[in-house]
């Protein structure tokens, strides 16, 4: 059955829709937070950037275990560009998550805090997988590897989201618990205008770098059919 | 503009920093692409050229 899919440009005015949405509720519609003040606006990004860079390196490993478990020829390019957004959006959950750490903590990083050194691993581990996968040679040996590690780094999203919920000292404030989120009013319908926004800019991206990196691997075929 | 209000825009702008960075390097990789084609586009007419068939001459 062939796959129905969103045609780029309407993902493009989608995401861009959605981004300056959330951007004017962050700043002219939700309250000050009675603890954080003004500082606490970095929350909506933040958190939806945190989320959407944990579903895309989930992403990555679904498209990984597709390819070692289907051999689907798609695949492996796809986990690969899956694992390149997600490193990007974990790059910037590092930054914007500093950035609040130094207004709220007084101090861009803590090492005391077990949720933000686990982020840390997770993103070390899928910054690894550029090393891995640039080592060798294209092949079904590669993607075959890059496939197995991607499946491996999986394990440490569930960790890092759930070190948060089992640490004893909590520094890094938990909004989300199993009586659902600690707040209400427009800061929700702003986080959720946010939280649909970001996975809807990184799908957009998601997409027109997978459509790049299909259309270079096409010319290089071409060009040795020609040579 | 409160020390609050200074980091938060730090914030943002870093994102946007990020994200227009990205779209930027995509442009210009797109941008190689569409030469890559222009080459072959150039190579396959040349290459078509050369093997039309001439016309026969009439002799005598």
């Amino acid at each position: 059955m062939a796959r129905t899919r969103i045609p780029l440009p309407v993902l493009a005015v989608a995401s861009l829709v959605l981004v300056t949405t959330a951007l004017a509720f962050v700043f002219f519609v939700a309250p000050n937070d009675a603890n954080q003040g003004f500082s606490q606006r970095i929350f909506y990004f933040h958190v939806s950037i945190a989320i959407t860079a944990y579903a895309l390196f989930a992403g990555a490993a679904w498209k990984a275990l597709r390819h070692l478990w289907k051999r689907d020829p798609r695949a492996d390019l796809e986990s690969y560009v899956f694992v390149h957004q997600g490193v990007i959006f974990g790059t910037l959950v590092l930054l914007t998550g500093s950035i609040w750490a130094k207004i709220s903590w007084g101090r861009w990083w803590l090492w005391s805090s077990d949720q933000l050194v686990l982020f840390l691993v997770l993103f070390l581990f899928y910054c690894a997988y550029f090393m891995l996968r640039f080592s060798v040679d294209p092949g079904p040996q590669r993607a075959n590897l890059s496939a197995v590690y991607a499946l491996f780094g999986v394990v440490l999203i569930p960790v890092s989201f759930a070190a948060i919920r089992l640490a004893k000292d909590i520094i890094h404030p938990v909004v989300f618990t199993l009586k659902g989120p600690q707040f209400g009013g427009w800061i929700l319908v702003t986080y959720c205008i946010a939280q649909v926004a970001v996975p809807v800019l990184a799908y957009t991206l998601y997409r027109l770098e997978l459509s790049s990196k299909r259309l270079d691997i096409r010319l290089r075929d071409l060009r040795e059919v020609l040579a | 503009m409160t020390t609050a209000e200074k980091y938060v825009t730090a914030a943002y702008c870093v994102v946007f920093a990020l994200v227009l960075a990205y779209v930027l390097i995509m442009a210009l990789k797109l941008q190689r692409l569409e030469r890559d084609v222009d080459e072959i586009a150039s190579r396959v007419s040349e290459e078509n050229a050369e093997e039309a068939p001439r016309e026969p001459a009439h002799v005598g």
